[in-house]
C-alpha cells in the first residue's frame, strides 16, 4: 500500500473520548432471563396490569423465536442468560433536579450534556437514561405549558396509562422480530412523547441514552405519537463506557404521525465501538419504525451511526395515509473491526406516496459496512414514488461496502429510482488539499464531511456541528 | 528563491526525472515547455510534495531551506502553490469551504488567529471577479461539474486568494480557447510581484504571448535540453519538438544544458 494510504489507516484510528465508568451505587439484578425477571421489572415499574401481561406474551412469543442471522454481519452467539436485565441508580427516583445524584448529573455533563436548565442548549429538553432508568427530564413545565407530553415511558405508564396502551405495540407489534419480541419482554425506559392536535412542539426533544453497568443489557422504548396538524423534532443520542466484553443494546422505537402531522427523527449513535481488535463494544440491534396514518403526514429518520461493535437496524416508515412522505438520511461509518447492516424499508400502502432514502456508508480499517433497504409498493398505491441513493466511501484497503436493495412492485403506476455509487478518497483528492495547505487529518475530515453533506443538513441545526465533529473524532488520530 | 540541483526522480522504479537543473529568482517567472510526456507535471508535482515519487539524487533549496523534507502542507503553507493540470472534484465541498480552510490552516501555522468571516467574505468575492466569474461559483462543490476552463480558472482564484510565494502552474493554458486563456494570463499578470516567483509549465508558446517570461527552459526525457530568453519560446514554435527527439535519438543520454 502507498504510504499515503497507511497514513489514512493510521489517521482513522480514535479514541473514544466517552469511554468512562461512573462509579455510583447501583440496583442490578443477576444476569438471567425468564418470567420472574419479566415480572420483577414490572413490579419495579409499578406498572399496570395490562402492561405486565404484554411483557409475558411477547416474553412466550420470544423464547419459541430463534435469533436473526441473515444480516451480513459476524459476532458470536449472545448467552442471554448472562445479561443483567435491569440496572438503576440505587434510591428513589428523583422528583426533581436537585435531588439528582450529582454524579449523574458530572457524568452527563462530562458527556456535554448539563442537565440544569441554565446550562442546557438553550431550545433542547432531554430526557437522560442511565442503564435501566431515566434519571432527569428538562424543560418539563415549558413543555406541558404547550400540552406536550415528553417524559419517561415509565412514568407515562403510571400517568397516562390509557394513552400508552392505545399505541404501544400499534407499529411495532410485540412479536415483531426477535429483538422487538425480547425488547417488549424487557424493556426498563425510554421516552414517551405526546404533541397534541395542532400543536408544533416549541423545543427539540432529546434523549440521551447511557449505559454504565458492566454485563447490563440496555432495552430502551420510546413512543412518539403526533396528533392531528402537529409538528416534533425529536433526536436520542447514546454512549457506553469502553469494557472489554461486548453489551447489548436492543431498543425499540415506535412513531405514530396522524394527518397532516410531522415527526422528525435524529440519532447520533455513539456506543462504544470495541478496540482495534474487536474486543468489546455495544451489539446494537434495534428496531424503529413509523406509521404516517394520517393523509399528507411526514416521518424523516436521519441517522449517524458512528459507533458500535455490531449495528443492525432499519428504521422504516408505513405509509398509510394518501399523500404521506417517508425519508431516510443515513451516515453509517464503520472503522477498526465494526461492523454495520443498515438501511431502512419503505411500505408504499396510500396513494401518491413518496419517499426518499439517502445513503452514506463510510467504512475505513475493517469495517465492513452494509446498505440494506427495501422498497415496497402494495397493489393500490396509486402513484407512489421512490428514489435511492446509496454511496459508499472507502478508507484504506481492508474494508468493506456492500449494497442490497430490495424492490418489491405491485403497482404499475409507480416510480422508482436507485443510484448506488463507491468511491475512495483518493490520493490525488488528498494531495489537492495538502496542496492548499491542510494537513490531513483535516484533509480527511473536509472530504469525508462532503461526502455526508446531504444528510448532514437534514439535522437539527445544534447537533448538525456535534454531528460533524463526533465523524472527525472517528476519523481521528495521531498522524504519524 | 528556488534552487534545484541534479534532481533525479523516480517512480514505479522508473526513472523520469534525470537530473534537474535550475534558479527561479524572486520575482522571476520562468516557463517550461516540453514534449508530452516529458516529465514537466512530474516536477510540478515533487515540487509541490506529492508522495510516491522516489527522490533518488539531487537537492532543492526554496527561500534557503530544504524544500524535499517538508511534507506537502506545510511547503503550501510556506508559500508553494501548484495550480493542477487536472484539478480533482472534492463533492460536498464547496469552494469557500476549502479555501477558507486553506487560508486558516496558513495562518495557524504561522500563529496567527483564524480569520473573521467577513473579512474572508469580502476577500473571495474580490478575488472572484479577477477571474470572471459569478458569485455562485463560490458555492458550487470543489471542482464538480466544471467546465475545462472553469477548473482552471478556479486554480487561478485560489491562487489569487493564497497569494503564494512560489506558483507553479501546470498547463494552466491546455484546453481553454483564446478568452479563457486571457482571464488566466491577466490574472497571472495581476499577481505578478517582486517577491514572488512563478514557475509556468505549457505545451504551447501561445500562452507566453501573454504571460511573458524571464526564461524558459526545454524539458525533455527527464532532463532540461535547452534554456534561453522568451526567444526560445518563438522558436520551439516555428520547429516543434521534433528536433529534439532527433537529437535524443542521435546521441541518447547526451542532452546538454
Ligand atoms: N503516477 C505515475 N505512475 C507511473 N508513471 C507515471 C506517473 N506519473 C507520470 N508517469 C510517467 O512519467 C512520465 C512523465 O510524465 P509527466 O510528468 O506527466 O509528463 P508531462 O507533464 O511532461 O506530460 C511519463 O512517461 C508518465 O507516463
Ligand atoms: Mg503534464
Amino acid at each position: 500500500m502507498s504510504a499515503v494510504g497507511q497514513d489514512i489507516e493510521k489517521l482513522v484510528k480514535r479514541e473514544y473520548k466517552e469511554g468512562f465508568y461512573t462509579e455510583i451505587d447501583s440496583d442490578t439484578f443477576p444476569p438471567g432471563l425468564d418470567e420472574n425477571v419479566v415480572r420483577a421489572i414490572s413490579r419495579k415499574k409499578e406498572e399496570p396490569e395490562f402492561m405486565l401481561e404484554w411483557r409475558l406474551k411477547a416474553f412466550r412469543r420470544w423464547q419459541r423465536m430463534e435469533e436473526p442471522r441473515w444480516a451480513h454481519l459476524r459476532f458470536p452467539k449472545i448467552d442471554y442468560q448472562s445479561i443483567s436485565y435491569f440496572s438503576a441508580p440505587k434510591g428513589e427516583r428523583p422528583k426533581s433536579l436537585d435531588e439528582v445524584d450529582p454524579k449523574l448529573l458530572e457524568t452527563y455533563e462530562k458527556l456535554g450534556i448539563p442537565l440544569e436548565e441554565q446550562k442546557a442548549l438553550a431550545g433542547v429538553a432531554v430526557d437522560a437514561v442511565f442503564d435501566s432508568v431515566s434519571v432527569a427530564t428538562t424543560f418539563r413545565e415549558k413543555l406541558a405549558d404547550a400540552g406536550v407530553i415528553f417524559c419517561p415511558i415509565s412514568e407515562a405508564l403510571q400517568e397516562y396509562p390509557e394513552l400508552v396502551r392505545e399505541y404501544i405495540g400499534g407499529v411495532v407489534p410485540a412479536a415483531d422480530n426477535y429483538f422487538a419480541a425480547l425488547n417488549s419482554a424487557v424493556f426498563s425506559d425510554g421516552s414517551f412523547v405526546y404533541i397534541p392536535k395542532g400543536v408544533r412542539c416549541p423545543m427539540e426533544l432529546s434523549t440521551y441514552f447511557r449505559i454504565n453497568e458492566m454485563n447490563t443489557g440496555q432495552f430502551e422504548r420510546t413512543l412518539i405519537v403526533a396528533e392531528e396538524g402537529s409538528y416534533v423534532s425529536y433526536l436520542e443520542g447514546c454512549t457506553a463506557p469502553m469494557r472489554d466484553e461486548n453489551q447489548l443494546h436492543a431498543a425499540v422505537v415506535e412513531l405514530v404521525a396522524k394527518e397532516n402531522a410531522q415527526i422528525k427523527y435524529s440519532t447520533v449513535q455513539n456506543w462504544y465501538p470495541g478496540d482495534e481488535q474487536g474486543r468489546g463494544g455495544v451489539y446494537n440491534l434495534v428496531t424503529k419504525r413509523g406509521a404516517c396514518r394520517g393523509a399528507n403526514s411526514k416521518i424523516s429518520w436521519t441517522q449517524i451511526e458512528t459507533g458500535s461493535a455490531i449495528t443492525q437496524k432499519y428504521p422504516s416508515v408505513v405509509l398509510e395515509g394518501d399523500n404521506s412522505i417517508g425519508e431516510f438520511y443515513s451516515v453509517a461509518l464503520t472503522n477498526n473491526m465494526q461492523q454495520a447492516d443498515t438501511g431502512t424499508k419503505m411500505i408504499h400502502v396510500g396513494k401518491n406516496t413518496r419517499s426518499t432514502i439517502i445513503s452514506k456508508g463510510i467504512s475505513a480499517s475493517r469495517g465492513q459496512n452494509t446498505y440494506r433497504g427495501l422498497v415496497k409498493i402494495v397493489k393500490g398505491a396509486d402513484n407512489a414514488r421512490n428514489y435511492s441513493r446509496c454511496d459508499s466511501l472507502l478508507i484504506g484497503n481492508h474494508c468493506g461496502a456492500h449494497t442490497f436493495p430490495y424492490l418489491e412492485s405491485k403497482n404499475p403506476s409507480a416510480r422508482i429510482e436507485h443510484e448506488a455509487t463507491t468511491s475512495k478518497i483518493s490520493e490525488d483528492q488528498l494531495f489537492y488539499c495538502m496542496q492548499r495547505g491542510l494537513n490531513e487529518e483535516d484533509a480527511v475530515s473536509l472530504i469525508v464531511n462532503g461526502f455526508c453533506k446531504e444528510v448532514f443538513r437534514e439535522l437539527p441545526m445544534e447537533f448538525a456541528v456535534e454531528a460533524r465533529k463526533l465523524l472527525e473524532i472517528s476519523l481521528e488520530g495521531a498522524v504519524g | 528563491m528556488l534552487s534545484i540541483d541534479n534532481l533525479h526522480v523516480r517512480i514505479d522504479g522508473k526513472a523520469i526525472l534525470k537530473g534537474i537543473d535550475l534558479d527561479v529568482g524572486s520575482g522571476e517567472v520562468h516557463a517550461i515547455m516540453g514534449p508530452n510526456g516529458s516529465g514537466k507535471s512530474t516536477l510540478a508535482n515533487v515540487l509541490a510534495g506529492r508522495e510516491n515519487f522516489d527522490v533518488t539524487q539531487g537537492e532543492v533549496k526554496y527561500l534557503g531551506e530544504d524544500l524535499l523534507a517538508l511534507p506537502s502542507d506545510e511547503r503550501a503553507c510556506k508559500g508553494v502553490f501548484l495550480a493542477f493540470q487536472y484539478p480533482v472534484e472534492i463533492p460536498g465541498v464547496s469552494n469557500v469551504y476549502l479555501l477558507k480552510a486553506a487560508v486558516n490552516a496558513r495562518r495557524k501555522y504561522h500563529g496567527e488567529k483564524a480569520i473573521a468571516a467577513g473579512e474572508f467574505l469580502k476577500l473571495v468575492k474580490e478575488k472572484v471577479k479577477m477571474v470572471d466569474m459569478k458569485e455562485e461559483f463560490l458555492q458550487r462543490a470543489v471542482n464538480e461539474g466544471f467546465s475545462g476552463g472553469e477548473k482552471k480558472r478556479n486554480e487561478i482564484f485560489q491562487m489569487a486568494v493564497l497569494e503564494p510565494t512560489l506558483a507553479i502552474l501546470d498547463e494552466t493554458d491546455s484546453g481553454l480557447d483564446i478568452d479563457a486563456m486571457k482571464i488566466v494570463a491577466d490574472g497571472v499578470n495581476a499577481l505578478r510581484r517582486e517577491d514572488r516567483s512563478m514557475i509556468v509549465v505549457t505545451h504551447y508558446q501561445r500562452l507566453l504571448d501573454y504571460i511573458v517570461p524571464d526564461r524558459v527552459h526545454v524539458l525533455a526525457d527527464g532532463r532540461i535540453v535547452k534554456f534561453g530568453d522568451k526567444n526560445l519560446a518563438l522558436e520551439l514554435e516555428k520547429e516543434g519538438y521534433g528536433w529534439i527527439r532527433d537529437r535524443l535519438e542521435r546521441e541518447p543520454g547526451a542532452a546538454t544544458r
